[in-house]
């Protein structure tokens, strides 16, 4: 063997080897930096064309409607008003023809009734119960307008509706759309509202995490700390894998086999549509909390082993509480996913027009993506900012969502 | 014996030896050089045998320095550990050995009178024999021959023995010789000496034995 | 002398690999017995089946005779959490729980219900802490997480955290191997403050530190116990020319 000569580390070689490696160490933080500022811009690209589409959609466009109550001879008095009654008293007592004669007789040239939406006689109607003393005078109300003027004086209008809206002048006025956080599905763009499928979205999420956070953790867990590891635990560990990656829409089909096929659970019900997102986020939170308990370190086990704890003391003393940010993050992107799923939903109803709230688990509810997904599809105008509303609110629930995971973990890492 | 795992440790123990053996090739050196002054009469090589003590005192220091440092620094066990204490310890008895050689260089220019005595040469014998003894003793150390180190403490009888008989001989010769009473006293004394160079080496066969076995040499074995 | 656990003709197996071969040994209530020998020669296997903590391990799998007091600590009747809590382990690395340092110490109790009440918690902590000769050093910041302490601290908290049990046996593996040199000499004098009232095992790769704390002393190699034997001579005048040869530095 012969000595090496030593390494000269100044020769001209060596110094452009020095050169050429800021240069490689340079580009790639530039390249680096670049992919964060585009997805960044993508991002922002993203929230400010919803804002700026939706922001629209939560208010809604006014006009001044002059009814005579006392001329109307409307056959209820303010007694009748109260409750639940007042409304079916109103109705029958032909509210509806009130309103649209007080439209008939002020907007003769724009249209009359047409002018208005089709709720302005229900905001009269609450109006009304809210000051029955109106019944016996004259008063002016800010009902809101049919959609083609509400979007023609949100500045996107026909030039028929532009011009109506030119006619009426200050007339018209804007303010919260407050039935939109009240209403569920409409016809008309100005009655439809978000609440529906929020609620029916919450009621899903509420039935998904219920079913798949505890048999998901469990599974885990016992995968993890008691199975034994042979070939059927192997064969469980790659069905789950795969599990997770089957499209969503193979479960919303086995939804509708087995939860309506097999079990006749009600079409469209939030219960179903939980199942069948649990169905397919369980094996998220199954790798996720596998994950999480296989990286609390194993001297913790000895430990708790050392001092004779039994194996379930060292899993639910130690290894959860330690495992569980980690589980509660795998949860959270779980449900994230199942919040914004909708092909699976289709499969099993919840696609269906449902125009009140559902009031429990079994009443046909639609869901937010699903809403979204409706919305996009409907070819008048003021739908198309009712659907970026849809979608902001949509966002909101998710970060609200991440929010109280970031929380969570938070709370659970500083528990001692 | 295999090789430490650390060589500098193999080097240090070498060192060691070599030094020992050193020490011990000066020690029979200087009772050979004091006796062949003694035969002779030539008391320039006597004064190089008492200058050439020093070198055997420097050489022990070293030892105790190279010990000091092996255990602080290699921490030794089991048999490396009794072979470097005994070390130490034979580097103290050889240099002991040293010093009665050096005894024995002393007395030549007094024993060196006018008148020739004849004992001197039944004393060659003994002192040869206490030589060898130093010689093989310190062999055996090397060897780790704990079967050597148990025949050396059996020459020790007869060593013992040779003195005795030197004694009667040497007082009867005062005896018969009155006027050379103060020179056969002085060789006296250099039987002497070389019976205690025999006990030392018996005492460093000792060292030997346990150096190699870990055990105390029992007490029938020492010849006793 | 009483011997505390005996062990006869013990045989582990790691599925098809052999671990432990035929070892036979007494391990003595008063002293203190350290297991030494190179890497992956079974020493800390061997340690491991004295409470049964290799019965984590699936394919572990123990032949031979263990014995408690007397008692077969792999037979039916033996409830392995209390050998557990009996023979108490100390292990490599400092693993506190990441709890508070009263915590540490008052799980096992809890666990086992050894105390009835707050007051005889506090009183089972403070003298564990005492015993383990930290409690000087932790007692105003008891809540403070136990993750928190030094290297050194962490392994006196693991220390009382097994003397809080009350256990019969310390069975400690390696458990300076992570320290420095202080911090060592503190678990080494509190091991000889602790000899007596438990016995002790311990598992060391630090010959000088299996001489400075131990009486009795075993020699593992290849699985098999070589040479076991009173510390002193193991360390000066071992019998076995492989035992020399470990302790001499001349392991191949």
């Amino acid at each position: 063997m012969t000595d090496r000569a030593p390494t000269d580390w100044r020769t001209d070689a060596m110094r452009r080897r020095i050169v050429r490696r800021y240069g490689a160490e340079r580009r790639f933080r530039m390249f680096g930096l670049g992919a964060i500022i585009l997805s960044a811009g993508f991002l922002a690209f993203l929230i400010v064309t919803m804002v700026m589409q939706g922001a629209a959609g939560f208010t809604e466009t006014r006009v001044s409607l002059p009814i005579d109550f006392a001329a109307a001879e409307l056959t209820v008095t303010p007694e009748q008003l109260r409750g639940d009654r007042g409304n079916l008293a109103l109705a029958g007592a032909g509210l509806e023809g009130v309103v649209d004669g007080a439209a008939g007789a002020a907007f003769a040239q724009q249209g009359g009734a047409e002018l208005l939406s089709d709720g302005a006689w229900l905001r009269v109607r609450d109006t009304l119960k809210a000051n029955p003393g109106m019944l016996r005078g004259r008063t002016a109300i800010d009902v809101p307008v049919a959609t083609d003027i509400d979007v023609a004086y949100k500045g996107d209008g026909t030039p028929e509706a532009e011009q109506v809206v030119a006619a009426l002048g200050d007339r018209l006025s804007r303010g919260l759309n407050r039935d939109f956080f009240g209403n569920a599905d409409a016809t008309d763009p100005t009655r439809v509202g978000i609440w529906g499928a929020l609620k029916g979205s919450l009621l899903t999420m509420f039935v998904t995490l219920i079913l798949a956070f505890p048999i998901g953790v469990l599974s885990a867990l016992y995968l993890e700390e008691y199975a034994p590891k042979n070939r059927w635990t192997d064969l469980i560990e790659v069905s789950i894998n795969n599990l997770a990656a089957v499209p969503s829409i193979i479960f919303g089909l086995l939804g509708l086999a087995v939860f309506l096929g097999t079990f006749g659970l009600p079409r469209s019900a939030p219960i179903v549509g939980g199942l069948t997102l649990a169905l397919m986020t369980m094996p998220v939170i199954v790798i996720a909390g596998r994950n999480a308990i296989k990286a609390v370190p194993p001297s913790i086990r000895d430990a708790a082993l050392g001092i004779g704890a039994s194996p379930v003391q060292v899993v639910f003393h130690h290894v959860l509480p330690l495992a569980l940010p980690g589980i509660l993050t795998g949860t959270i992107i779980g449900m994230a996913r199942a919040l914004g799923e909708t092909a699976p939903l289709l499969m099993i109803g919840m696609r269906a027009f449902i125009a009140a709230p559902p009031e429990g688990l079994t009443d046909p509810a639609t869901v937010l993506p699903v809403q979204i997904f409706l919305w996009s599809d409907e070819v008048a105008r003021g739908f198309v900012e009712k659907t970026s509303a849809a979608i902001i609110v949509l966002l909101v629930f998710l970060l609200a969502m991440n929010g109280v995971a970031i929380y969570l973990r938070n709370r659970f890492e500083t528990r001692w | 014996m295999a090789e430490h795992t650390v060589k500098a440790f193999d080097e240090d123990i070498g060192r060691l030896r070599g030094l020992i053996s050193q020490m011990g090739g000066l020690a029979e050196e200087a009772i050979d050089g004091a006796m062949r002054s003694l035969q002779r009469g030539d008391l320039d090589l006597a004064q190089e045998v008492r200058a050439a003590d020093k070198q055997i005192d420097a050489i022990e220091s070293e030892v105790e320095r190279l010990v000091v440092r092996i255990i602080a620094l290699r921490a030794p066990m089991a048999n490396d550990l009794r072979e470097v204490v005994a070390a130490l310890k034979i580097a103290a008895v050889v240099e002991r050995i040293g010093d009665y050689a050096k005894n024995i260089a002393k007395r030549v220019p007094l024993i060196e009178g006018e008148h020739r005595i004849e004992p001197i040469s039944i004393i060659q014998a003994m002192a040869r024999m206490a030589a060898e003894m130093v010689h093989d003793v310190l062999d055996a150390f090397a060897a780790r021959d704990a079967k050597a180190a148990i025949e050396i403490c059996e020459r020790d009888n007869a060593l013992d023995d040779f003195y005795d008989a030197i004694f009667r001989t040497l007082v009867t010769h005062m005896v018969e010789n009155p006027k050379t009473i103060s020179e056969v006293a002085h060789l006296l004394f250099v039987a002497k000496n070389l019976e205690r160079i025999g006990d030392h080496a018996t005492n460093v066969a000792e060292m030997v034995y346990f150096a190699a076995t870990g055990t105390q040499m029992a007490e029938r074995e020492k010849g006793e | 002398m009483t011997q505390k656990i005996t062990a006869h003709d013990v045989n582990v197996f790691y599925g098809e690999k052999q671990a432990i071969r035929q070892v036979s040994i007494d391990i003595d209530q008063e002293d203190v017995t350290a297991f030494i020998g190179p890497s992956g020669c079974g020493k800390s296997t061997f340690l491991r089946t004295l409470n049964r903590m290799n019965d984590t391990v699936a394919s572990a799998r123990v032949e031979g005779d263990i014995r408690l007091d007397g008692e077969d600590i792999y037979s039916k009747d033996m409830d392995v959490v209390q050998l557990r809590a009996r023979v108490g382990m100390v292990f490599q690395k400092p693993n506190p729980f990441p709890k508070s340092i009263y915590e540490n110490v008052a799980y096992g109790p809890r666990i086992h219900g050894l105390a009835s009440g707050k007051s005889e918690m506090d009183a089972i902590v403070e003298q564990s802490l005492t015993r383990a000769g930290l409690w000087a050093e932790v007692k105003d910041r008891l809540s403070d997480s136990g993750t928190a302490l030094s290297g050194g601290q962490q392994q006196r908290l693991c220390i009382a955290r097994a003397i809080a049990v009350d256990p019969e046996v310390i069975l400690m593996d390696e458990p300076c191997s992570a320290l420095d040199p202080i911090a060592t000499a503190r678990i080494e004098e509190l091991i000889h403050d602790l000899r007596g009232r438990y016995a002790i095992v311990i598992v060391t790769h630090n010959m000088q530190q299996a001489a400075r704390v131990s009486q009795k002393t075993a020699f593992f190699h290849l699985g098999e116990l070589v040479e076991y034997g009173d510390t002193n001579d193991i360390f000066t005048n071992p019998r076995e020319p492989r035992t020399t040869d470990y302790i001499t530095g001349r392991y191949g």
